[in-house]
């Protein structure tokens, strides 16, 4: 059967042909992206102007810098007999010359070392935390600490002693966490006496001491739990837990210092500056303002009329007025709340007022969590039988968190940022306490793009990294299915 | 089987306050007051001791003695010869005038940014997101710092603007020139900006300690007027598209509404702009802004600005691709599908974020004091807490006045958020 009609019938499939070459590869992705018609061809065009621009202006500043100098007139002199006279070139020389006190402030230099393990231990502290149930990244975040540590002790020329010593003491922190690793929140929990006794020095006592007290705590809840419940056992250990820290802690550990004389060279509060100064005041007041803002987060959410107004008041208080006024009130106020003669240390007082900045927030961004959460969980938990302690640990607690784990780092960032104001009640931050330093100084006086640029660079890998790593780990702990 | 009737009847003991949760929670309030009660009295006590030990008292009549100190902007009327009071509105003036200014600023930039990044060309998206990531991980201090440096270190000096007669006779140029076809100078000084005049004044009115001026009220009132009027206008042509299908055309009755009278108004007034000349050492005429007001004002746009680019993409991305294609679909054309469907869903999710950038923002206006600009902190938190060392008074004022700022902004934003919220039922 053959149908005439047609003059030609193909019987087999031609090959496929290539698109055209306007919608393929380089091409297609050009016409699409940058010059989809008149309106995009423009802004793609303003671009291209603005980062011409921009690289006009820094590119050759940047490649004409110069590393090796001793002051600012030097420099440009370089410059000028490298690439001709009205050339622009950056002086790194005075990054290389005041690095240090970039980071260290005025540190004593023989006691980098010092700051730098307990930086190091920083993260060997965190770790548990973040990966309770991972042994393979804890082991992987204790080994880069190992290999931190020894790098950075041994250029800070570390006594041979204190190298060994940190290298034993990751040793130990991976033993235990291949036998016991929920036992290395111990180790968490000591961390900040260890801290405060690298960072400040003194009487190895007086950290000693204090943490006697939250030994005391934990000790009179063991004992109180199984009878009187959860929130009056923490309140009796924490009442006798003041009354130690009170009436015995600093005698005792003025008998015990001579008695047994062990500590460190003790190194003064204003000799702290730099990014030391700002991972101090950031770290401590993230860690406490935590649970804090935990607890008045459950506070707003509380049944109890009085509690709530409380928490409302303290959190809209905080929230309503600048950091500024608060670290004012640390430096000029307190004198006259705490009682005649107290007078204690700013950077203590700063910390202790930044604390209660950052709980306020943190309050909020939790409650957020909390109220994300549905009702269901409540009343699941109360259908199980738990108290309320029970179900907030259990239940509530973990779930709300999770929630609010980018409202927290994001909170931890601005933290981060708002510790360059300190330098308004006197302390040498990065930003404007030593970039004033510096500029003051005869032999770099007039510069000011490379301190803010290096000061600006340092905070910006810092809180870039914090921002991403929140991404990566709210993309980890989603559990639903979309 | 046996069904409990009723709950066993027992006499009051002591261990339900702890253990009966009817009385739980009473037991807690109390111990919580009493523990308040006693860290407030103690917070008091300390303080009149303290107080009484360096012979002071607790009271705020140094608001009514003079000053004694200049400001260097000042928006209201005032001399050294005021009283601290005075100082403190001077100070609370020009917080509010950075914070409104920068909160309409950041807000339009932020818009612009947070759209442009969700661009479709690859090339304008790319250098948005550098910008906000830049900015957002930057601290804020460091964008003040920087922008007051390059204002006053990077800009020439008022005498380089100077023309001589030797350099006319030589064909040379100043070595600066003026901006915008002569009519806005740059200098280390400060930028020097045409100034708004009139011709003839209609006035003052006293209100108590501060002059209102009878010109700028009659501006807003012809303005208001005119907003109010434009809006009848726009309702009457709602009404008559309900009623009939078409729409009235009212461009042009909108436009001679909202400038005719008040382009009338300013010609009645002569209203004219003084430009700045340069003299011998300096500029005269005109406005002079201070560098440490641009420098801040510069900074927190900039800054918050790439908050708000956030809060926009986020708020944008928000709702979902279905409602614009539903609009097309009902053959909407873009423009109206942006402002009928797209905007009013999305300012939905924007406004709340939005609220709490302008607080930050009006809050950050503190940081003035790294280039001492003359805001609230910086008279009253500043000069005048070190003259009469009222140290108490002025912080527990500055933070009120802060305070009250904060709660006012959030209490009309969240009226204005419970308008466009939606509606459940």
């Amino acid at each position: 059967m053959t149908d005439t009609s047609h003059a030609f019938v193909r019987t087999t499939i031609l090959p496929a042909q290539s698109p055209p070459l306007t919608e393929k590869g380089a091409i297609k992705w050009l016409r699409e992206n940058l010059f989809a018609g008149p309106y995009n061809t423009l802004l793609t065009l303003v671009g291209l102007w603005i980062v011409y621009s921009l690289a006009a202006a820094a590119l050759p500043w940047l490649l004409n810098s110069v590393w090796n100098a001793n002051s600012l007139q030097e420099c440009r002199a370089i410059v000028a007999e490298r690439a001709g006279p009205g050339a622009s070139g950056a002086c790194w020389a005075m990054v290389r010359e005041r690095w240090h006190q970039f980071l260290f402030g005025f540190y004593p230099q023989d006691q980098y070392w010092r700051p730098l393990l307990a930086f190091g231990l920083l993260f060997a502290a965190i770790a548990p935390v973040l990966y309770s149930d991972n042994r393979r990244n804890l082991m992987a975040v204790l080994a880069a600490v190992a290999l931190f540590l020894i790098v950075t002790l041994s250029m800070a020329t570390a006594p041979m002693a204190v190298l060994v010593g940190a290298v034993a003491i990751i040793a130990l922190l991976i033993g235990v966490a291949q036998v016991a690793s929920p036992r290395l929140m111990l180790f968490t929990l000591l961390y900040p006496a260890i801290a405060f006794f690298l960072l400040w020095g003194g009487s190895i006592w007086t950290p000693v001491m204090a943490m006697v007290g939250l030994g005391v705590i934990a000790v009179a809840y063991r004992l109180l739990v199984n009878r009187i419940g959860v929130a009056p056992a923490a309140s009796v250990g924490v009442v006798l837990a003041l009354l130690w820290w009170l009436f015995l802690d600093v005698p005792l550990a003025q008998q015990m210092s001579v008695l047994f004389p062990v500590g460190l060279e003790s190194v003064p509060s204003d000799r702290f500056g730099g990014f030391l100064l700002a991972i101090t005041i950031g770290v401590t007041a993230i860690s406490f303002s935590l649970p804090l803002g935990i607890l008045l987060a459950l506070g707003r959410q509380s049944d109890m009329l009085l509690v709530k107004t409380l928490s409302v008041g303290f959190i809209e208080f905080i929230r309503g007025v600048p950091l500024i006024t608060l670290l004012f009130t640390a430096s000029l106020l307190l004198q006259y709340f705490l009682p005649p003669n107290t007078n204690f240390d700013l950077i203590l007082r700063v910390i202790i007022l930044v604390t209660l900045f950052a709980a306020a927030y943190i309050a909020e961004v939790i409650r957020g969590g909390l109220a994300a959460l549905p009702r269901g969980q409540y009343e699941a938990a109360d259908a199980l039988g738990l108290d309320y302690w029970r179900a907030q640990r259990l239940i509530i607690m973990p779930q709300a968190l999770k929630i609010s784990i980018p409202g927290i780092v994001s909170t931890f960032i601005g933290l981060f940022k708002d510790t360059t104001l300190v330098s308004f009640v006197g302390l040498l931050d990065p930003l404007r306490g030593v970039t004033t330093v510096v500029r003051a100084d005869i032999n770099w006086k007039g510069i000011y793009w490379e301190p803010y640029i290096f000061v600006g660079a340092i905070f910006f890998v810092i809180c870039f990294g914090m921002s991403r790593y929140s991404m990566y780990l709210e993309q980890k702990l989603k559990r639903d299915h979309r | 089987m046996a069904y409990a009737g009723e709950a066993p009847k027992q006499g009051f003991r002591l261990g339900m306050l702890i253990y009966d949760t009817r009385y739980r929670s009473i037991t807690i309030q109390v111990i919580v007051l009493i523990l308040f009660g006693l860290f407030v009295s103690w917070l008091i006590n300390n303080t009149v001791q303290n107080l009484a030990a360096k012979d002071r008292t607790f009271d705020f009549g140094f608001l009514w003695n003079r000053a004694g100190y200049d400001i260097n902007q000042t928006l209201i009327p005032y001399t050294n010869d005021s009283t601290h009071g005075r100082a403190l509105f001077v100070g609370l003036v020009n917080t509010l005038v950075v914070a409104a200014l920068g909160c309409v600023l950041a807000t339009v930039l932020g818009v612009i940014v947070g759209v442009l990044r969700l661009s479709k060309n690859w090339l304008i998206g790319r250098i948005m997101t550098v910008y906000v990531e830049v900015f957002r991980n930057i601290p804020l201090l460091l964008w003040i710092l920087l922008s007051f440096v390059i204002l006053t270190e990077t800009t020439p000096s008022p005498r380089d603007f100077r023309v001589t007669e030797e350099m006319t006779a030589a064909g040379e140029a100043p070595a600066a020139s003026m901006l915008l076809n002569g009519t806005v100078a740059v200098t280390n000084r400060g930028i020097n900006v045409p100034a708004p005049l009139f011709d003839r004044n209609l006035g003052t009115i006293g209100l108590g300690e501060f002059q209102l001026s009878l010109n700028t009220l009659a501006i807003i009132v012809v303005l208001g007027v005119s907003i109010f009027l434009n809006g009848r206008l726009r309702a009457h042509a709602k009404a008559v598209q309900e009623d009939t299908g078409v729409r009235p055309v009212t461009w042009w009755k909108s436009l001679l509404l909202l400038l005719g009278p008040i382009v009338l108004l300013l010609v009645a007034l002569g209203f004219h702009l003084e430009y700045p000349e340069i003299t011998r050492f300096n500029f005269t005429g005109g406005l002079e802004l201070l560098h440490s007001f641009s420098a801040l004002l510069i900074a927190l746009v900039l800054y918050t600005a790439a908050f708000i680019a956030e809060v926009v993409r986020a708020g944008i991305q928000a709702i979902s691709k279905g409602q614009t294609e539903a609009a097309f679909a009902l053959g909407m054309r873009p423009g109206r599908t942006m402002s009928l469907i797209i905007l009013p869903q999305a300012l939905r999710v924007i406004i709340p974020p939005l609220i709490s950038q302008y607080l930050n923002l009006t809050k950050n206006t503190s940081l003035a004091i790294a280039v001492s600009y003359m805001d609230l902190r910086g008279t009253l938190g500043g000069i005048t807490l070190n003259q009469t060392g009222k140290e108490l008074e002025c912080m527990l004022l500055m933070m009120l006045i802060y305070l009250i700022i904060s709660l006012l902004i959030s209490s009309l934003m969240n009226l204005y958020n419970s308008t466009v919220r939606l509606k459940e039922r």
